[in-house]
């Protein structure tokens, strides 16, 4: 019972505290351009009202178009079943597996790029073929650098994964780990269109990549999208803290355990989101045909980070 | 890299406290919007910026709202890249005869409730490009405007002051 309930904790955690985390990066960039900003609240309040507007549809599009803001959400709140967010414990052991994780993130992707495909607006086809050259790039550093974890651990499974670790004192020293956590940054800042490989803020539409896909969509299809991508960098964010950083995470079903779970959990999200901030305000978006090197850099990292497994155990 | 942060961790927050005080150059317009929908855009409102046939001063002057002295997203105001993700067209200038035609599609692809808002006095009576072969008329002779903003250019005070002011007024409660 109390396994449920706190397995159902940790989904709406994921899934309502996502936009959330969007509004603090947005304000801590705010407050590095020297503006105020917009509060932290305010992505809850663009989708309050973009759920109330009309819904204006392309008379070319198909039902390709209408199906897959529905799809996108839906992988993304599967997604947050998936990945233990305050405890490892949780009551989908069934559903535990990073591999399974990543070609859930993947299909949400795959539909996004058919609907940018399908209004056949010229922006929005060069957001998808875009968006898939970086998506064919990041899919063999992903699963190499999961291979580099899953190697140490003995399984794909996030939960062992995590269980394994935490109780590892040399964990930071271990090279094979430091090297699969840049490999696995640089993919998550690719994934979730993040500078310097995507910027979430442009206007240009020849810049655009993720942000090209969806310029069509209006209305509650725009809300459903950017409420799953929100979601997407929440769960990137917190594998990245709960897979490499395990400390704090509950690995029991204690109210202790998952008492520290839930006070730990806002402050490794919160040091996530502030460096990603100074990151993106540091940094100018990478020319698009210097995004392969990018990845390939990071590819060379999670190949060291398996490489380094061989030969450090 | 390191000079950039320690600009960054020197220079304060330059955004001015407050709302702008209302413009004597903004004029509402008769506009359909209901109130429930006023109030909701009161916390969001996306803005696209439609150029029909402007000298981009005034796109100079709405640049500036972007910056952090006007700040305009700690409004909860934004502008974005596709009229679909719009609440409100901020149009420039008279309207030509080639783009009045996107003018009135850009209307038509912003969804349901929408604010117009025209800024600069071409974009009010076509200014000194009145009667001009190219131009068509103002804004308002393609497409229903709800508030608009005098001043060759309007500064970014005013035409910020425009928007809030629109987004204030029909509220029950006393603008501020």
């Amino acid at each position: 019972m109390l396994r449920i309930a706190v397995t159902i904790v940790q989904w709406l955690v994921a899934v309502v505290g996502a936009p959330l985390l969007v509004g603090v990066i947005r304000k801590v960039k705010a407050r590095l351009q020297g503006r105020r900003g917009a509060g932290v609240w305010q992505p809850y309040a663009n989708l309050r009202k973009l759920l109330v507007k009309e819904v204006v549809i392309s008379e070319n599009t198909s039902w390709v178009f209408r199906l897959t803001p529905y799809v996108v959400i839906g992988t993304m709140l599967l997604a947050a079943c998936i990945v233990p967010v305050l405890t490892t414990a949780g009551a989908l052991q069934m559903l535990d597996n990073i591999i399974l994780l990543m070609y859930v993130f993947l299909l949400g992707t795959f539909f996004l790029a058919l609907a940018g495909l399908d209004a056949g607006s010229s922006f929005g086809g060069m957001g998808s073929s875009r968006e898939m050259a970086i998506a064919a790039l990041a899919e063999p550093t992903i699963m190499i650098a999961i291979f580099a974890i899953a190697l140490r651990a003995g399984s794909t499974g996030l939960n062992e994964m995590i269980r394994r670790s935490v109780t590892d004192p040399l964990l930071l020293l271990n090279p094979g780990h430091l090297l699969a956590f840049f490999s696995l940054f640089i993919v998550a800042i690719a994934e979730t269109g993040r500078l310097p490989v995507d910027n979430p803020a442009t206007h240009l539409e020849l810049t655009m990549i993720h942000e090209a896909m969806i310029l069509e969509y209006s209305g509650r299809y725009l809300a459903l999208i950017e409420w799953a991508s929100a979601i997407k960098l929440f769960l990137f964010l917190t594998l990245l803290g709960n897979v490499f950083f395990p400390w704090g995470i509950a690995v029991t079903l204690q109210p202790s355990a998952i008492a520290i779970g839930i006070v730990t959990l806002p402050i490794k999200m919160g040091v996530l989101a502030v460096s990603l901030a100074v990151l993106e305000t540091g940094l100018a978006k990478l020319r698009l045909f210097r995004v392969p090197e990018l990845l390939s850099g990071s590819f060379m990292l999670a190949l060291l980070a398996v490489v380094s497994f061989f030969f450090l155990r | 890299m390191k000079l950039l942060f320690r600009k960054i961790l020197t220079s304060p927050v330059v955004t001015e406290p407050g709302a702008p005080p209302p413009d004597p150059g903004v004029e509402l317009l008769g506009s359909a919007i209901h109130d429930e929908v006023r109030k909701r855009f009161g916390r969001s409102l996306h803005i696209r910026e439609v150029d029909p046939g402007s000298c981009n001063g005034c796109e100079l002057e709405i640049g500036g709202l972007n910056g952090p002295y006007y700040d305009l997203e700690r409004f909860g105001l934004q502008f974005v890249a596709s009229p679909r993700h719009a609440d409100c067209l901020l149009v420039t200038g008279p309207v030509t005869r080639n783009m009045a035609d996107p003018l009135k599609r850009t209307y038509d692809a912003t969804p349901d409730p929408k604010i117009v808002i025209a800024v600069g006095d071409c974009a009010k009576d076509c200014g000194i490009f009145a009667g001009g072969y190219g131009v068509v008329g103002p804004v308002s002779a393609v497409i229903p405007v709800d508030v608009v903003v005098s001043g060759c250019p309007p500064s970014p005070r005013s035409i910020l002051a425009a928007i809030l002011r629109a987004l204030q007024a029909r509220s029950p409660e006393p603008a501020h």
